[in-house]
């Protein structure tokens, strides 16, 4: 087998690639999936999965993909370990797999800290650069961030980033400022997270005019590499660059650091890839694909990215403190109490609740036992999940700084350049990964969560992840694209259905619109959607049914207000979901009205089993 | 599962432990392999480099970058102190002279022609590294640390807060579901490590603060107390920095839980000797969890090989720790262990077990909700 070892590279192979193990080891858990070329399609056939172990007492990191891939030769059938060893490539039809490849977020993934000269400027793009090559950024230094220069100095001394990206000027423009921040780097002595005794991977990819300055300051206290600027000019963004150089840094440098990927380097067959560039990956390709402007969310134990695609631009962000186990505690701390208790469809006091979630914290690995713990825990997933979006909303803006053209027509809808692409009347496609989402008991449990956390306006589609296989499926694709595409299709991607949300808000029981719903056997449902209700109307996976609305005048469906809309909807594992309870979405203030309200919510849509719901 | 293993927290009356004592940055090692070590005696030292201070002379002196060589009093690699004159300028006129002052006391490290920036840096600080726990070098990482070995008791904590500190065992409750009262809490602890039962208020820790003991080891506390102590809502269970004036440690979790009887029990028995505690803890990246250890005393110390715990399939008969609601907080032994998958309240699939009360009750449990109390 040859593979290369950049990231940037595609590997080759002398073999064919009918039988693929891969595994993603993430911060809880390392799952590993087998893919088999069945006649002439490729189908995900087997899955196991075992703790991660990059931690004591095991503090290496193949234990437990091993672990993992044991599983699945139990499960299988198939012989595909010879004591430590994966047996590569098949030696019949039982034994052995052609490739095995990997992605990784275990060890708190890869963590990085961003400079740039102007905040909002080459700041933001060195952090978009960082966060689209599945980094965590843990802070961003600018010329003009409030800090004073020893505070500076003394930030980049505490953290313990595993690589900082440097950027800042156009290529051409002053120095000044860039050469002053790589003299706070160079002052600061900045160190890895692991090991003691290695170089902190540092990327320059700023003015090309201060390439030979920031060499002299830097070269030989960090493990300096420098890349093109990734803002040339003000107008345009060069991120490419810098991301395959981070990816590069992160195999050579931060993976052989972290205890047992060394010998995880030498076991895959392809670089192993971080598990949100994998998923990005995945995500880009889907919207290429299918010409859908979406967002894609994958919620973590400890983290949640989002990841968007707007008129074929690619965004991702990730939230390091937003997560389900882990992080749990941290979306109480942010959303505040409050906005977790208005998704709890009973009452329960302050402190019992504060309680189990700090149990859930230091013990992340519990699940919920009884039905008021699931549902205690998709109220914080809802949290999770819109602050998550909130954050990348934020980020996922065109470029700021920008000079715009502006026409006398302008003059009246005044917008600053920056503004976010993240736009819902756009938005076509929602698709939710992880635990929590991949996992949920009943699938409009998955369903109901994005739609409460997201507000889609209009009509748009909802999906998931089957069994949370999408990192894989990203590595893949490095490698192997029609596999990758096969699978992605016929086993990962379960469409939910279509959410039709009205835009306004009128007082409960009366009138958002009227509706004519033609099934594909021609059978049509005539009925009017009332302000306060959630309807789950039965359109079925790959079917198709034609949804004709007009809404009362002080309604949009995404057309204008009162103008009626008619148009294909696509059904799914749940359904076509009318969401009448208005955009924005409120809820009572009062306690036993909200408690109402979504118990009506959850029953209309059989959210949880009855007898006990 | 070919090689699974459930988690648990150590409870242990005998043990070997090594801690591997680390400096931020290279210093040096001041013991050697062989010695024996208490646990509040400097094992390496290092110097942490002293603050920065970036002081842009060309903007205050209103002169091009490249000039301020010409206008420097004090060169780079000179000592400093503060308000020394670092830079002037030399007008004509007298009135018009600018001095610029040194803001710290240090030296001149650095300066930049293309910034026009000083940098001056603060005198290193020493940091001395503790052994920590009492027992024998083991180890020598040159320029980097030791690794101390100690034949001790040890009982791991599911959570903690405060640092590293040492003091006499104490046990101020009768049992283990006796909750920690102010009253409890008497001027002699001050120094002490405090073993309480089922819980800890927030008027008991204002009282640990008054008094002065090191540390105070209970089953739980309410989130909301521990909100209180701190001053914000912890997000991310990476601790072991905070001040509040005690070390704190949790063996059950958050809410009123009973402590353990065997790690009461056990705690009980060793009080009036001197344990090392720590409240680090961090659930994420590497787990830490808080712990106590109480060394045994340097005769019975003998050389010997560091037990790591080895997990191994949870079977039947193994005492177990319910750590999950509706059942949270409860002990027992497995009893059975179904092989199937099963169908839980939620409607989700598990793997379950049965766990069986000291009343005789038995209930099927996630095998994740379960911890399984380790060392026997």
């Amino acid at each position: 087998m040859s593979a290369s070892t950049h990231a940037s590279e595609k590997p080759t192979f002398d073999h064919p690639l009918n039988v693929i193990v891969a595994t993603d080891c993430g911060s809880t858990t390392t799952k590993a999936i087998l893919i088999e070329k069945v006649g002439d399609e490729y189908r995900q056939t087997f899955r196991g999965e075992a703790p991660t172990t990059v931690e004591a007492p095991f503090e290496d990191v193949t234990r437990g993909v091993l672990n993992a891939i044991a599983e699945i030769e139990e499960l299988s059938g198939r012989r595909i370990l010879d004591g430590e060893k994966i047996i590569t490539p098949c030696r019949d039809a039982k034994t052995g797999v052609d490739i095995y490849i990997s992605t990784s977020s275990a060890g708190g993934g890869l963590q990085m800290m961003v400079t740039g000269v102007v905040q909002n400027m080459t700041g933001e793009s060195a952090q978009r650069a960082a966060l689209g090559a599945g980094a965590i950024v843990i802070d961003v230094l600018a010329s003009n961030d409030g800090r004073l220069p020893h505070e500076k100095i003394e930030r980049i001394r505490t953290m313990r980033p595993d690589m900082i990206l440097m950027s800042g000027g156009t290529d051409g423009g002053a120095v000044t400022h860039v050469v002053e921040m790589a003299e706070y780097i160079a002052a600061a002595e900045p160190r890895p997270r692991f090991g003691a005794t290695y170089k902190l991977p540092l990327i320059y990819a700023g003015n090309k005019e201060a390439q030979p300055q920031v060499r002299k300051i830097l070269g030989e206290k960090a493990a300096l590499e420098v890349t093109e600027n990734i803002r040339p000019v003000l107008e345009k963004e060069n991120l490419a660059p810098a991301r395959n150089k981070i990816h590069d840094l992160f195999l050579e440098h931060v993976m052989q650091q972290a205890p047992g990927y060394r010998k995880l380097i030498d076991m895959t067959g392809a670089p192993i890839m971080p598990t949100p560039a994998a998923v990005g990956l995945i995500m880009e390709t889907i919207a290429k694909r299918e010409h859908l402007n979406l967002i894609g969310v994958d919620i973590g134990g400890a983290t949640t990215d989002v990841f968007s695609v707007f008129d074929g631009v690619f965004n991702r962000t990730v939230s390091a403190n937003l997560g389900m186990s882990y992080s749990i505690s941290n979306v109480l701390a942010e959303a505040g109490l409050a906005n977790i208790m208005r998704w709890v469809p009973f009452n329960i006091d302050e402190q019992t609740l504060r309680n189990r979630i700090k149990n859930k914290m230091v013990r992340p690995t519990t699940i919920p036992q009884t039905l008021d713990e699931l549902q205690i825990e998709q109220a914080i997933a809802r949290e999770a999940l819109r602050l998550a979006l909130i954050h990348h909303k934020s980020l996922a803006t065109g470029l700021k700084g920008v000079q715009q053209e502006r026409t006398i027509s302008d003059a009246f809808e005044q917008q600053a350049s920056g503004k976010s692409l993240v736009d819902m009347l756009k938005l076509d496609l929602i698709v939710g990964s992880g635990g929590i989402l991949s996992h949920a008991p009943r699938r409009i449990q998955s369903m109901l969560m994005m739609v409460d956390a997201y507000e889609p306006l209009g009509f748009t589609m909802l999906s998931v992840d089957s069994i949370f296989m999408m990192p894989h499926l990203g590595v893949l694709s490095t490698i192997n694209e029609n596999a990758a595409t096969d699978v992605f299709v016929r086993d990962c991607m379960v469409y939910l259905g279509t959410c039709v949300a009205p835009i306004g808000r009128l007082k409960d029981g009366e009138r958002l619109a009227e509706y004519e719903l033609t099934f594909p056997d021609g059978r049509v449902v005539k009925d009017q959607l009332k302000m306060g209700e959630v309807r789950l109307l039965p359109l079925g996976l790959n079917q198709k049914a034609r949804l004709a609305m007009q809404p009362v005048k002080t309604v949009n469906l995404g057309q204008g207000m009162g103008t009626p809309v008619s148009r294909e909807v696509q059904g799914g594992v749940v359904g076509l979901l009318l969401d009448g309870r208005g955009r924005p979405l409120q809820l009572p203030a009062d306690e036993p009205a909200r408690v109402a309200a979504l118990t009506k919510w959850f029953e209309s849509v059989d959210l949880y089993p009855r007898s006990q719901g | 599962m070919a090689h699974s293993y459930t988690p648990g927290l150590t409870v242990t009356e005998q043990t070997v432990i090594r801690r591997r004592r680390q400096l931020p940055l290279p210093g040096a090692v001041l013991v050697a392999v062989g010695d024996t070590v208490q646990s509040n005696q400097p094992v390496a030292r290092a110097e942490l480099p002293g603050k920065v201070y970036p002081l842009n002379l060309a903007n205050q002196l209103g002169v091009a970058p490249d000039e301020i060589k010409d206008y420097l009093i004090k060169k780079e690699g000179e000592p400093v102190r503060k308000d020394d004159i670092l830079a002037e300028n030399k007008p004509l006129i007298k009135w018009f002279k600018t001095e610029i002052k040194s803001p710290i006391t240090g030296t001149v490290e650095s300066l930049s022609t293309i910034t026009g920036q000083v940098l001056l840096r603060e005198p290193p600080r020493v940091l001395e590294l503790l052994a920590y726990v009492d027992g024998t070098v083991v180890e020598v990482h040159p320029r980097q640390g030791v690794t101390v070995e100690a034949r001790c008791s040890l009982v791991q904590g599911i959570f903690g807060i405060g640092g590293e500190t040492f003091g006499v065992l104490v046990t101020a409750v009768a049992k283990p579901d006796e909750a920690l009262t102010p009253a409890h809490l008497t001027a002699d602890m001050k120094g002490k490590i405090v073993v309480g039962g089922s819980f800890l208020s927030a008027e008991t820790m204002a009282r640990a603060k008054e008094v002065g003991v090191a540390g105070l080891v209970v089953g739980g506390i309410h989130d909301k107390d521990l909100r209180a102590l701190l001053g914000y809502d912890l997000g991310v269970a990476i601790t072991g920095t905070e001040q509040v004036g005690f070390t704190l440690i949790l063996t059950e979790g958050f809410g009123t839980i009973p402590m353990a009887q065997k790690t009461f029990a056990l705690l009980s028995a060793h009080a009036g000797e001197k344990a090392a505690i720590s409240g680090a803890t961090q659930i994420r990246a590497g787990v830490i969890r808080p712990e106590i250890i109480i060394a045994k005393s340097a005769g019975a110390a003998q050389p010997g090989v560091a037990v790591t715990p080895q997990r191994e399939g949870i079977r039947i008969g193994d005492p177990v720790r319910i750590i999950r609601d509706p059942l949270f907080g409860k002990i027992g032994e497995v009893s059975a262990l179904p092989a199937d998958l099963q169908k839980i309240p939620t409607e989700s699939e598990a793997r379950v077990l049965e766990v069986r009360f000291p009343d005789g009750q038995v209930a099927v449990i996630p095998r994740t909700n379960i911890e399984v109390i380790e060392g026997l």
